[in-house]
């Protein structure tokens, strides 16, 4: 068996799930929207002080980030596992791990990427400090595919589940802590003048553990769903 | 010739045996029909035959070789219609299709897919850039049924393909079924009603598991 037409294969997954999100745009949309939303509503709540506002706002969008991408994992295979399309990708020659990759690629491309675009304006909007972007920039790049990933993994477990959304948060918001700590703490040591190396590790070494684990779970969780 | 066989086949469905002892063989350019009143256990079979179900007891051979050892192979030779379509709405019936040829590209031991010819057979042509939203429940069904005439695969597994297509299509059907026999190729169908009168016969209810739980069955 070759596997020459394994790319293609791939990109066509991939070309298929980003055609799908900006045809129905406002899912997509509405993921940003939320991001931005949620953000907003801070200033509102604690006030507007600016040096708060400054200390918090690290925090403040990697949460929001969180529950923005958590908002859209649930539509991740649910339309596939409606509609019949699910079945036959577990049927097709190709291996469901590598489609798993492929859907959540195509996933942080549609959500993961405008969250990453977005972020530096909420960052002004909250009155971060200059030093703060380019950490929090590579802390988003680096954290973001970590929870395509690791949702990934909790939207197919929950299919065919009753308020799957609902279910989906409770499995997954507690493994996306580990991305959520050194996030965090890499713009606040960013902030502080202190190196923020040690954390933008970590956050890549999550990313590549949850690279290598989350297919094999999400893939097992596919097929169970397909039976 | 390739020879699709299974023996001793048994299978749970919630918890119940749909079938058991139960065994088939059908080789290239055969048919294989499979009868049985609703519920007797003709997708689940079908199912089992894809590998999307686990096998609660026996075994499926191909030419001879244990699909169990064998999954990727088995993947790459079969095409399965189901009951549902997976037909995307956001997409036009060409993309559909391409993305579906796409998919099966990837280690096709039978040559490139051809979706043209997909859509021409099952006359979708004059539907190609539509939204596929906009197709009624028969024509999903012909833009499923396509993949068939679009992509080589040598064992088909339909579960009744026939459902809500009108008479001019059901004959498509029926001479791309005929096409794919010549070549020798094997076809798994169910169906309830038509007279199956040029092929071989199962009768799935006379393998029921009688209901029984799976609790009893397990020793």
């Amino acid at each position: 068996m070759s596997g020459l037409g394994a790319p293609g294969a791939l990109g066509a997954l991939i070309a298929r799930d980003i055609r799908l999100a900006l045809r129905q745009g406002a899912d997509s949309m509405m993921v940003i929207v939320f991001f931005v939303l949620v953000v907003v509503l801070f200033p509102l709540g604690v006030g507007p002080e600016p040096a708060i506002l400054g200390r918090i706002a690290a925090g403040v969008i990697w949460v929001a980030a969180l529950l923005a991408a958590m908002l859209s994992m649930d539509r991740l295979y649910q339309t596939d596992h409606a509609d019949g399309s699910l079945e036959l990708l577990v049927l097709s020659p190709l291996p469901l791990e590598l489609q798993f990759l492929a859907k959540a690629a195509a996933h942080w491309l549609t959500t993961g990427l405008p969250l990453i675009i977005a972020a530096p304006l909420l960052g002004v909007l909250l009155n971060m400090r200059a030093e703060g972007y380019p950490v929090l920039l590579a802390a988003l790049a680096l954290g973001t595919p970590s929870l395509s990933l690791i949702g990934g993994v909790g939207a197919a477990l929950s299919l065919g589940a009753r308020r799957s959304g609902v279910l989906l948060s409770l499995l997954v918001l507690p493994l996306f802590i580990p991305v959520l700590i050194f996030g965090v703490s890499a713009v606040d040591a960013g902030l502080t003048g202190l190196a923020a190396k040690a954390q933008l590790l970590i956050l890549g070494a999550l990313l590549l553990g949850a690279a290598a684990l989350a297919p094999w779970a999400g893939a097992a969780a596919l097929r169970q769903a397909a039976e | 010739m390739a020879q699709f066989t299974g023996s001793g086949l048994s299978s749970f469905r919630g918890g119940r045996m749909a079938f058991r002892g139960l065994d088939f063989g059908v080789g290239g350019g055969e048919m294989l029909h499979l009868v049985g009143p609703n519920g007797s256990g003709k997708s689940t079979l079908l199912r089992v035959m894809a590998g999307l179900l686990p096998l609660a007891g026996g075994q499926l051979q191909w030419d001879g070789t244990d699909l169990a050892e064998d999954r990727d192979g088995h993947r790459a030779r079969l095409a399965y219609v189901g009951h549902a379509d997976a037909v995307k709405g956001e997409l036009s019936v060409t993309e559909n299709l391409q993305f579906w040829c796409a998919m099966a590209a990837h280690g096709s031991p039978n040559g490139g897919a051809d979706e043209a010819a997909g859509l021409q057979r099952f006359n979708l042509g004059k539907l190609a850039d539509l939204p596929a939203r906009f197709l009624s429940a028969g024509q999903r069904r012909r833009l499923n049924l396509a993949r068939l005439a679009a992509i080589p695969a040598t064992l088909w597994l339909l579960d009744e393909p026939a459902a809500s297509l009108d008479s001019a299509s059901v004959a498509t059907l029926e001479a791309e079924i005929k096409r794919h026999l010549e070549a020798g190729g094997c076809v798994v169908m169910a169906s309830h009603g038509r007279d199956p009168s040029d092929s071989m016969v199962l009768e799935l209810s006379q393998y029921a598991g009688g209901g029984m739980d799976f609790e009893d069955a397990v020793p």
